[in-house]
């Protein structure tokens, strides 16, 4: 089949033409980055937090005219009143281990800081300094939290200290994870190495190295350190605390249901609220609401998008079938076949679709460049491009579909009728 | 014949019913999504403090220094030491510190369990300068300021949990151990964005429990129950050297008129930098900031980022629709050459086919809104999916939203019409009527 025939009758209703092209052009552009948007949200949940997570909760408390974390006296106490609990809660039947720390993965509240080689590190040195997030937690924690250990040990008792909140004493031992390992050591022998946490001058040996632990932040601002952990084998001591508790498999629900009535029965003095006992699974999902919604929100839309289009599409050629009624008459009459007259709509359909499409590569890495600008989006690959372009061609023959059947089903005798 | 215009708009809906109900989806789905979105975006945007916006100002003043700060701006809370400064000096009509605390109260008796309560450590002047209706009672003067009195403001939800509702100015509750007397019940007052701490918080939170006076919460050694921040190695153990540190946590906010004010506020605060610099405690130039509401709401980029690009994403995808709704019409009003062929014959002029078609593309409009609202309906309802549920539930379908849904259905499907329009309105009488 010649194009030229066709171009010249797309001549004649150039208004559709373009009414078609811009709307497969901009459902592309839209197309490409919403499904852009929907990978990079679900590869972001996706990330493993390093975690086991399944029977895994936190429980976060706080103390009522608990002694001032200020005074060595206060410290002393509060540490009682902590250990207090630790034993309280190992002794629950439904649950497996328990560990003090102050604060988890996804769980947005974080202690932030830089480890360094050298003593005495000024905040702004760039060489030999990592940014990190400080778990303080105790020797428990490996079991709690499902961390995998890749090289050294983990910590033992004797290893962990207590302090109150705001003190700074030395920490003699750490642990950090990997990718934290390989920024400061790229040889990979950073077991045994010291290091030297915010600025301090007192040396910490790193004894082991976890696989993988995400810092509690979320946020885009620490994407640079999200998998730079430091495990410090302390209680921290404040009015208030935090325990990981790990359930016996199948127990989730019966250890957080006797959480509170158990820390109540230790000392009533103190605050639990509806927030105070949260499954892992609900730290995730509150982490990740936004991302999750974003997706779902793209999702709709561009299904909802790639209907209206399509219906766009059927609306428009069905109203030109039905004005070349005529000349489909005339053809069919001279010895065209149906499929010649199917073929000659979808090609004309492909036509359009394919200058529409090359039009939307180009708006889609205009949008793409806009959204980069203002909302911290990355380059839009190659490959999504195509895809979309793939989908809006299929898209146009399918859509197409239905009215050429109906052209290719009109009777030569209309070409005598009508006249 | 307007009306008649109309009459037969809602006849041709009739017409062709998978032309015209695709027309109407398409601009229902369109103007919903683009509805719903931007009801969130209306929220989160809004200036929550309209009539004195222009009036109230942030000081920041750099204590950390190029090495250190934020890229060149300085830091989005003071120290101790400079809000005190600031404070003593008093150079603006009303000002006020402020801060976040969380503090356990004990309900009456010591009955029931401790609830936990947030509020903040305020100034005197905070009630008057963020306008905070009472129901019961006022807040406290600038001497209780100064004698560091027990006194509490509290919400009218934790009065409503104490109290029951009653009138409780005088008596007596305990917050952290400590006693404080009520002087006063605010009416629910929960400014969003929450402009006057952006440091501690995202904008969006409950509203506060109680406000008690900043210098009574220093003198108690409360720590901040929201962020801090500080730089390089952190030395400090207690109250006093914490004090002394670099770490910001206090929110100052001034009041101030004129645009004189304004400047002199401004000099005072260069003044004070170049004095800490003379001092030696600076070892960097001047570097201060004095943001008003607007632009404080902006430098903190309240509005999620989640916010703008499902504006934007619906506002394309509107326009997909409109673009779709112009091929539709325009294959709708040709179908109907022969008979507009026929009343040009009979006298009709191009400005009356141009005005029925651009009012039958108004009734379709109609329709759309019509279904753009059920849509929108359901959608506020269910933002709740994409933002946290203190933002999903300011997201309201009210008078104002439901009139602009209509409106923009209306408007943007008889703009889209212009061309189909146009098109009809030239349609040749004399070859229509030959070719029939």
């Amino acid at each position: 089949m010649k194009l030229h025939p066709m171009i010249a009758a797309l001549r004649k209703h150039k208004a559709g033409v373009v009414l078609i092209a811009l709307q497969i052009a901009l459902t592309l552009a839209i197309v490409c980055n919403a499904i852009f948007i929907i990978g990079q949200r679900i590869s972001r949940v996706n990330r493993p937090t390093g975690l086991d997570e399944s029977n895994l909760f936190l429980v976060s408390q706080q103390w009522v005219g608990a002694p001032s974390a200020d005074s060595a006296d206060g410290v002393a106490k509060l540490d009682a009143m902590q250990k207090e609990d630790l034993v309280a809660l190992r002794n629950l039947p439904s649950v497996a281990s328990v560990a003090p720390i102050n604060s988890l993965p996804l769980l947005n509240s974080s202690w932030i800081g830089s480890v360094s080689l050298k003593p005495d590190a000024k905040f702004s040195d760039k060489a030999g300094n990592a940014r990190t997030a400080y778990y303080f937690t105790d020797e428990q924690a490996m079991s709690t939290l499902g961390v995998k250990l890749v090289a050294g040990r983990w910590f033992n008792a004797g290893d962990v200290q207590h302090q109150g909140f705001r003190d700074n004493p030395p920490h003699p031992v750490v642990i950090v994870t990997k990718a934290m390992a390989d920024k400061l050591f790229p040889a990979g022998d950073a077991v045994g190495k010291a290091v030297y946490a915010d600025g301090s001058s007192s040396p910490s040996t790193i004894v082991g190295v976890v696989a993988r632990l995400q810092v509690p932040a979320t946020g885009s601002w620490v994407n640079d350190f999200a998998w730079n952990a430091t495990l410090i084998p302390t209680r921290l001591n404040s009015n208030g605390s935090r325990y990981a508790v790990r359930a016996k498999p199948g127990q989730l629900e019966a250890a957080m249901k006797a959480v509170a009535p158990t820390l109540y029965r230790v000392n009533p003095l103190r605050v639990l609220d509806d927030d105070s006992v949260k499954s892992f699974a609900d730290i995730r999902a509150k982490a990740y609401r936004a991302d999750v919604g974003m997706a779902i929100l793209m999702g709709v839309i561009c299904l909802v998008l790639l209907s209206v289009t399509a219906a766009g599409i059927v609306g428009l050629t069905s109203f030109w079938v039905g004005q070349r009624h005529r000349q489909i008459g005339v053809r069919r009459a001279l010895g065209a076949r149906k499929v010649d007259i199917l073929h000659y709509f979808q090609l004309e359909n492909l036509l359009i679709a394919g200058s529409g499409a090359l039009i939307g590569i180009g708006l889609a890495l205009a949008l793409n460049l806009w959204l980069m600008r203002h909302y911290e989006m990355d380059r839009l690959p190659l490959p999504y491009t195509l895809i979309g372009v793939l989908a809006v061609l299929v898209l146009g023959q399918c859509a197409v579909f239905v009215p050429a059947r109906r052209a290719s089903n009109v009777p030569p005798v209309t070409a005598t009728r009508a006249v | 014949m307007l009306a008649y215009y109309f009459h037969l708009g809602l006849r041709s809906l009739r017409r062709n019913p998978a032309l015209t109900t695709l027309m109407v989806m398409a601009v229902g789905f369109g103007v919903a999504a683009s509805m719903i979105t931007y009801s969130v975006f209306r929220a989160v945007s809004g200036n929550p403090i309209p009539d004195k916006s222009a009036q109230l100002f942030i000081p920041q003043i750099d204590g950390w220094g190029p090495q250190q700060n934020q890229k060149g701006e300085p830091a989005e809370a003071l120290t101790y030491n400079d809000a005190m400064a600031l404070l003593r000096a008093h150079e603006a009509k009303r000002q006020t510190m402020l801060y976040p605390v969380q503090l356990a109260v004990l309900p009456d008796g010591k009955r029931d369990l401790p609830l936990n309560a947030s509020g903040y450590a305020v100034g005197s002047d905070f009630f008057a300068m963020f306008e905070v209706p009472f129901r019961y009672g006022g807040g406290w003067s600038l001497q209780d300021d100064d004698a560091r009195a027990a006194d509490v403001v509290i919400s009218g939800e934790l009065n409503q949990k104490l109290f029951g509702g009653a009138n409780s100015v005088g008596r007596t509750i305990d917050l952290g151990g400590h006693d404080y007397r009520v002087v006063g019940v605010a009416s629910h007052w929960n400014p969003r964005p929450r402009f006057y701490d952006l440091f501690s918080t995202s904008g969006f939170a409950d509203e506060p429990d109680f406000y008690l006076p900043f210098a009574r919460a220093l003198d108690l050694h409360m720590y901040t129950g929201g962020r801090n921040s500080c730089r390089g190695e952190l030395s400090f153990t207690n109250w006093t050297d914490y004090t002394q540190s670099n770490c910001v946590w206090i929110t100052p906010w001034v009041e101030l008129d004129t645009p004189a004010e304004v400047a002199s506020y401004r000099s005072f605060l260069t003044h004070y930098a170049a004095e800490q610099q003379r001092a030696g405690r600076f070892n960097w130039a001047p570097n201060v900031r004095l943001r008003d509401v607007a632009q404080w709401l902006d430098h903190e980029r309240v509005v999620p980022p989640e916010s703008r690009i499902s504006l934007a994403v619906a506002l394309g995808f509107f326009l997909i629709c409109l673009v779709n709704t112009i091929g539709l019409l325009l294959a709708k009003f040709l179908r109907r050459s022969g008979e507009i062929g026929v009343r040009r014959a009979l006298g009709a002029t191009r400005r009356e086919i141009y005005t029925q078609y651009l009012i039958e593309a108004g009734t379709v409009g109609l329709a759309g809104g019509v279904l753009g609202l059920l849509l929108t309906a359901l959608g506020v309802g269910g933002v709740g999916v994409l933002f946290p549920p203190q933002i999903a539930k300011l997201a309201q379908l009210d008078a104002s939203l439901v009139g602009l849904t209509l409106a923009v259905a209306i408007v943007a499907t008889v703009l889209a019409a212009f061309y189909p329009a146009w098109r009809a309105a030239h349609v040749q009488p004399a070859w229509q009527l030959k070719s029939s």
